[in-house]
């Protein structure tokens, strides 16, 4: 029977990928609102692994996601020029890259925002995770808000008037699919690696972990290395994510595109809360819906939008705690929890019945 | 009496301005059944609480085989082979039986990438075997926090027995479980010492079963060590008496 579920979820990673690759050149008016949409699945469902799975409600993963996109930058200016002269508001001399520098430099500082977020998340855990509950929602906001102030009053990498990017050598068209292509590729490794990182110890120590932390501690489990590890993984998207994000728009700021603190950071624990947390599929069902509904509003209701989304939070927060898949998960479980084996064939079900039904007084 | 696998020498803690141990030295035998017995507040979770590492004590050691564990945390304590299970049950609700009992294995020779291990054969052929043992094993696949009270106390139990500890501290074991299922529970803790070779270390308040069970017992009263002996000795003792009812 577990063979049945790793295949049935085998045959729905391979649709989405399909779906994935058909999804450009089918829609091909809205390459740019699905590299977004990838982008909110990535935020999703990395903030579920801390969320969700370890019951750690983060209100800081947007730091991850900025310091990547800055360390990229630094890295694919600083390989062909001065960082403090490029950003610098004075600058007169023209700057241009080659073919050969733009995409060398967006790889090399891809893998460096990577890198250099898990890294930030190994600090930053052993400094965060003394803190639970609500200390430490507030703890890794003030992390996040911290980090847009700093960098807003960082001359070296423009303060608060931010950095324009290296420019996409190519025509319009080629640069949406290109980053679309990204976004897919580095999401849907994410749901790879997720979906075998979930199916070895680690999901049972990240949820143990959520379930009662003090007696994951009493049994002896490593919980601060599992804790970290699991900020490390999210970090790491999270990082190249904001490489791409910074390359995608053209030009980097830190309040408003590095660390937006009341917008990408609020929309992950909503689209989390919306689709289920703590299943492997509900933050991707919650961001798709999400990003459906946020992109109807933007269009439809201008000028309303917040007043929507804020009421879609109040819905969720009320009525739908559960989330779309914790909500089918409830009304059919048949489809997800295996089948308990028929007792009678069962040795050890027999054994445990005549145990439990032994009278009072028997030796 | 064979030698000590945990030994207490004048351990003391106090909380501000409450003593909630003072001065107690104690030796659980290796292979034995050790009871602790005392009135509501006489500071035996307390005791249990420092054994294992909950928080630093004031004054004293605390031996594990011989080593000093007085100053290390419990998750370290835990991997040395040394467990306790809590008076209010804890096991993780969300996560079904089985589940709860694959990561209660053994973390002491464990390297980071174990972490990442998928479920062996072995641990899920022991995880089953130990959970029908409990006599849980027809409801493996419910989530933990849906079963009944005694259930989780017995999940908790053999939580514990999968964890292959050396010696185990057990908080008030048959506390909130119906005296039909406590003598299930009396046969399976001493086949947890007889059949496994676990030490236990027992609080109870249910003194038909400690005496039954336990070959030696310690009794507390206001933080301090009362009387010492085996069953029989311990139920004549008049101070043990006079404490039970409330006399000075």
């Amino acid at each position: 029977m577990k063979r049945i579920e790793r295949g049935r979820q085998s045959i729905a990673l391979l649709a989405l990928f399909a779906a994935g690759l058909a999804a450009p050149l089918l829609l091909s008016d809205y390459t740019n609102e699905l590299a977004l949409l990838w982008l909110m699945i990535l935020f999703a469902v990395t903030w579920d692994i801390l969320g969700g799975q370890m019951g750690y409600n983060s209100l800081g993963n947007i730091f991850f996601f900025g310091a990547g996109m800055y360390i990229s930058a630094i890295v694919q200016i600083g390989l062909f020029y001065d960082v403090g002269m490029y950003t610098s508001g004075a600058r007169t001399t023209h700057i241009s890259f080659s073919d050969l520098q733009y995409f060398s430099g967006l790889a090399l500082g891809m893998l460096a925002a990577g890198i250099g977020s898990a890294i930030l998340a190994a600090a930053a855990g052993w400094a965060l995770f003394g803190l639970r509950g609500p200390y430490f929602a507030i703890g890794t906001l003030g992390l996040a808000i911290a980090a847009a102030e700093l960098v807003a009053s960082w001359e070296w990498v423009g303060a608060a008037s931010g950095i324009s990017m290296p420019v996409f050598p190519g025509n319009p068209e080629l640069q949406k699919l290109f980053f679309y292509m990204l976004f897919f590729a580095l999401g849907f490794a994410l749901l790879l690696f997720l979906n075998w990182l979930y199916s070895t110890r680690f999901r049972l120590a990240l949820n143990a972990v959520r379930d009662d932390e003090e007696k994951a501690e009493a049994m002896g489990l490593h919980t601060r290395r599992i804790k970290r590890t699991a900020l490390i993984v999210a970090a790491f998207f999270l990082g190249i994510a904001g490489a791409i994000f910074g390359n995608m728009t053209g030009f980097i700021e830190p309040r408003d595109i590095a660390f937006p603190t009341t917008t990408f950071n609020i929309y992950m624990v909503l689209m989390v809360l919306l689709g289920g947390k703590g299943t492997f599929w509900g933050p991707v069902v919650g961001a798709t819906v999400f990003h459906i509904i946020k992109e109807a509003t933007w269009t439809y209701f201008l000028g309303w939008q917040y007043v929507t989304l804020g009421l879609l939070i109040v819905i969720i927060v009320v009525y739908f705690q559960q989330g779309i898949v914790g909500w089918m998960i409830e009304s059919y479980p048949h489809w997800f929890a295996p089948k308990p084996a028929s007792e009678e064939s069962d040795a050890y079900a027999k054994a445990s019945i005549d145990l439990a039904a032994r009278p009072e007084g028997s030796p | 009496m064979s030698e000590a696998v945990i030994e207490l020498k004048g351990v003391c803690k106090s909380f501000g301005g409450v003593t909630a141990n003072n001065d107690v030295s104690l030796i659980v035998p290796r292979g034995s059944i050790t009871g602790l017995i005392g009135p509501n507040g006489s500071g035996k979770s307390t005791l249990f609480s420092s054994i294992v590492g909950y928080h630093p004590i004031d004054k004293g050691s605390i031996l594990f085989n011989g080593r000093e564990i007085s100053r290390l945390s419990v998750p370290e304590i835990a991997r040395l082979g040394l467990l306790r299970t809590f008076q209010t049950t804890r096991i993780y609700g969300k996560m079904n039986g089985l589940e709860n009992m694959l990561i209660s294995e053994t973390q002491r020779q464990v390297g980071v990438f174990n972490m990442f291990a998928h479920g062996r054969k072995e641990a899920i052929d022991r995880a089953e075997r130990l959970i029908s043992f409990v006599g849980l094993y027809p409801k493996r696949f419910l989530p933990a926090g849906s079963l009944s009270f005694g259930q989780q106390k017995l999940l908790e139990f053999a939580m514990a027995m999968m964890n292959e500890p050396e010696v185990l501290l057990l908080d008030e074991p048959t506390a909130g479980i119906n005296p039909t299922l406590i003598n299930g529970l009396i046969d399976r803790l001493r086949s947890a010492n007889i059949d496994f070779g676990i030490t236990l270390f027992i609080i109870e308040h249910n003194m038909r079963v400690i005496m039954s069970m336990a070959s030696k017992i310690y009794c507390l009263a206001h933080g301090e060590l009362l009387a010492t002996g085996d069953a029989e000795s311990i139920q004549r003792d008049q101070r043990v008496i006079d404490a039970y009812l409330g006399a000075h």
